[in-house]
């Protein structure tokens, strides 16, 4: 066998193993888009039915009995906050740790990932209480705060690997010509680490559009997002799939489409920095 | 330079939704609930935390009408999964978040919540709202020292399904109280796989509200307990060996595959479309069995009590979902005002008129059952009746016990207890251990969970 045909079957199976993998990956939204144009009954039957006559019923029956749209805009102001907002204090971090390393530099870093290590449900009191006496129960800004710092270890890490990648000679040219740091930042580091930091905040949006936990236990009605959307179409008396999966469809929708419309940066922002 | 093009649409994408966040906190734009809450006859708000049950929905959608007889009083509705909805407002009541003004909660936790003073009783109800026609095992289930600290919104308790014409065909006659030995012999012959018919379907699904509850008050009726009156755990019982050998037996035997998987949602989903010839479980699922539009066997399905050994109570069980007012309320008599008219005789009146009297709310009220259109809508509507008022939560077993409920114990470490051993349940149904493993496993769970809490020593 020539080296080209075996390089050719290599690319080919190589090709098979990421579409499967993909389609693997995909298979149970695609599911749930499936269920989500079943009647109830039709959504359990076994064997699972792939034919059928789709229905708009279940749809229909969620409009009329929650309000998506304002579930949806406190996703979209809660996710899009905090991760604004963890931006603004990751960048100025990750900087300092990147370039002007100390003694305690990767202990710190370890540090803020080790947070991420305690069940959530181990600070619940507490954090429940901290915000019952801030009045911060069911608010969007608390909400946003917790987002912030639920996901700042991850975008402090990320951030910081991004800006290690960049040489710092670049920066050293900068400071000769008068840079201040922060024109530095602004205008060396940041544009040059863009894919990074974008790839690290839709990263951010995506983790706090899906968070469940913190969303459930902090509020009511009034910030509400998504999540608790989901978690009120499941029943214990009644059958419930088809028309959890139609809000689980148009919950994650808009974050579907905001994710492919980004998926060119988000590629690059990952694999930026891979080959030097 | 795309890069910056990219930069610059979501830098003003950003900025656009801080605008609106900022928009969003000022205090102009914020609801002001908060503060409504505390002026009692001003504009309240209630806050309501209730489950996706089709009663509750009903409830959801009528309550338009009390808003529009009460214009100072709106609502707003926290719809969330059972048990999510029991961590939720069991942190807010024990942390006084004050979330919540109106309860969604069963016959587990109200007394255990009113111990702890979590729950406002229920004290001169007006005489309009006939408290007496409440029936009273349903008034004792709720109630702590003499006093009611919820209010029944529906009651269930559990009876046999089975569909009439696979018992016609085969010759059998079901009394109106059955056994559990003539249970098995006709799973045995109704059982007919090749045609998608399982002799019986039950509970297997593993968690104290699902085969836990089946189970406990199988084990009741084969004269077995979970705890002595030292509180000492039985689960090692012959009774209790021989009510598990007799589970895992009839569903290993006569039940549908993946049984382990299936509890109440699925088994009606099997029975509804024609998958089970026998189903014992919660009286709710009548109406749902009996609807030609959710059921295909609406025109078959026949009802019989649940079915007994060796000791009749205790075999069926008493369950009611019920609202009650939170201690942390910030408005206690527009949450007591709304839960008396979600509860009352003219809302019963209200949903036959809206939506039939087949939806009409079960098992609550006396009331209901005396009105000829209900029973003839409901044709169960008798067999619910007597098995509600035949359940005994204060006398559930054989042998005298310390706790209440039927199936389950009234106390707070049951929850977590209940679901260990309906998981180890589920492993002798699937043969991961033997009956007698399982049982040993249980009671030695029981004896650690019970020594924990300071029950025994």
């Amino acid at each position: 066998m020539s080296s080209a045909s075996s390089k050719r079957y290599r690319y080919l199976f190589v090709t098979v193993l990421g579409w499967l993998a993909a389609a693997l990956l995909f298979f149970p939204i695609f599911w749930m888009v499936l269920t989500s144009f079943k009647t109830e009954v039709e959504a359990i039957a076994l064997p699972p039915k792939l034919f059928f006559q789709p229905t708009f019923e279940n749809y229909i029956t969620i409009q009329e009995r929650a309000d998506y749209f304002s579930f949806a805009m406190n996703s979209i102001v809660i996710s899009v906050g905090s991760t604004l907002l963890a931006l603004i204090l990751a960048i100025p971090a990750a900087y300092a740790m990147a370039f002007f390393p100390t003694k305690r530099t990767k202990g710190t870093l370890l540090w803020m990932l080790s947070t991420k290590m305690l069940p959530p449900v181990g600070v619940l009191v507490p954090i429940y209480l901290l915000f019952r006496d801030s009045n911060l129960l069911d608010t969007r800004i608390g909400l946003t705060i917790i987002y912030t710092l639920i996901n700042l270890p991850i975008v402090v890490w990320m951030i910081y690997t991004f800006f290690k990648d960049v040489p710092k000679d670049i920066l050293e040219a900068g400071r000769m010509d008068g840079a201040s740091p922060k024109q530095e930042v602004f205008h060396v580091l940041m544009p040059l680490s863009l894919p990074g930091i974008a790839s690290t905040a839709l990263l951010a949006i995506i983790l706090s559009w899906n968070e469940a936990f913190w969303s459930l236990n902090l509020t009511t009605t009034n910030a509400a997002p998504l999540t608790t959307f989901i978690a009120s179409f499941s029943s214990p008396q009644g059958l419930f799939w088809a028309q959890l999966s139609a809000a689980s469809t148009l919950a994650i929708a808009p974050i579907l489409i905001f994710g492919w419309l980004s998926q060119r940066q988000l590629v690059r922002g990952l694999t930026f920095g891979a080959v030097k | 330079m795309r890069q910056f093009r990219f930069a610059k649409m979501i830098a003003a994408f950003l900025m656009g939704i801080l605008l609106v966040q900022i928009h969003a906190c000022s205090p102009s734009s914020q609801d002001s609930e908060g503060a409504s809450g505390s002026q009692a006859n001003e504009n309240t708000t209630l806050t309501i935390a209730t489950v996706n049950n089709s009663d509750m929905v009903v409830m959801q959608d009528l309550s338009k009408q009390f808003e529009e007889e009460n214009p100072n009083i709106s609502l707003k509705w926290v719809v969330l999964e059972e048990n999510v909805l029991r961590q939720r407002v069991t942190n807010d009541i024990a942390n006084r978040g004050g979330q919540f003004d109106v309860l969604t909660i069963g016959t587990y936790e109200t007394p255990i919540w009113a111990e702890q003073s979590w729950l406002l009783p229920f004290e001169n109800l007006p005489a309009e709202y006939d408290v007496e026609d409440i029936l009273p095992p349903v008034r004792d289930a709720l109630s702590y020292e003499d006093k009611l600290y919820a209010l029944p919104f529906y009651a269930e308790s559990s009876m046999l399904y089975y569909r009439k014409d696979l018992f016609d065909a085969a010759g059998i006659t079901v009394p109106d109280q059955p056994t559990y030995e003539q249970v098995r012999e006709w799973a045995a012959a109704v059982h007919d796989p090749d045609n998608g018919v399982y002799g019986i379907c039950l509970r297997g699904k593993p968690g104290w509200g699902e085969n836990t509850a089946l189970f406990t008050t199988m084990v009741n009726t084969f004269g077995g307990k979970w705890f002595d009156t030292e509180w000492q755990p039985t689960l090692d019982s012959p009774e209790w060996r021989e009510a598990l050998t007799y589970y895992v037996d009839i569903l290993n035997q006569y039940g549908p595959p993946g049984v382990s998987s299936n509890g109440f949602n699925e088994n009606l989903a099997l029975f509804s479309t024609g998958n089970c010839g026998m189903w014992i479980d919660a009286t709710v699922a009548a109406g749902k069995l009996a609807d030609p539009d959710e059921s295909q066997v609406a025109d078959t399905v026949a009802f019989a009590r649940a079915p007994v050994a060796s000791y009749p109570n205790g075999s069926n069980w008493l369950w009611a979902w019920s609202l009650a007012v939170p201690a942390s309320t910030r408005s206690p008599e527009a949450a007591q005002t709304f839960i008396q008219w979600a509860t009352s005789k003219p809302y019963v009146q209200l949903v036959a008129q809206e939506r039939g009297w087949v939806a009409a709310p079960p098992g609550t009220r006396r009331s209901t059952y005396e009105q000829p259109e209900y029973k003839e809508a409901a044709p169960f509507a008798d067999i619910v009746l007597t098995s509600i008022e035949s359940a005994d939560p204060s006398k559930p077993t054989a042998d005298p016990v310390p706790y209440k409920g039927v199936q389950f114990v009234a106390i707070p470490e049951f929850q977590a207890l209940g679901t260990q051993v309906g998981q180890t349940l589920a492993a002798a149904l699937t043969g991961q251990v033997s009956v007698d493993q399982a049982l040993q496993q249980a009671q030695a769970n029981a004896v650690e969970t019970m020594k924990r809490a300071g029950y025994i020593s």
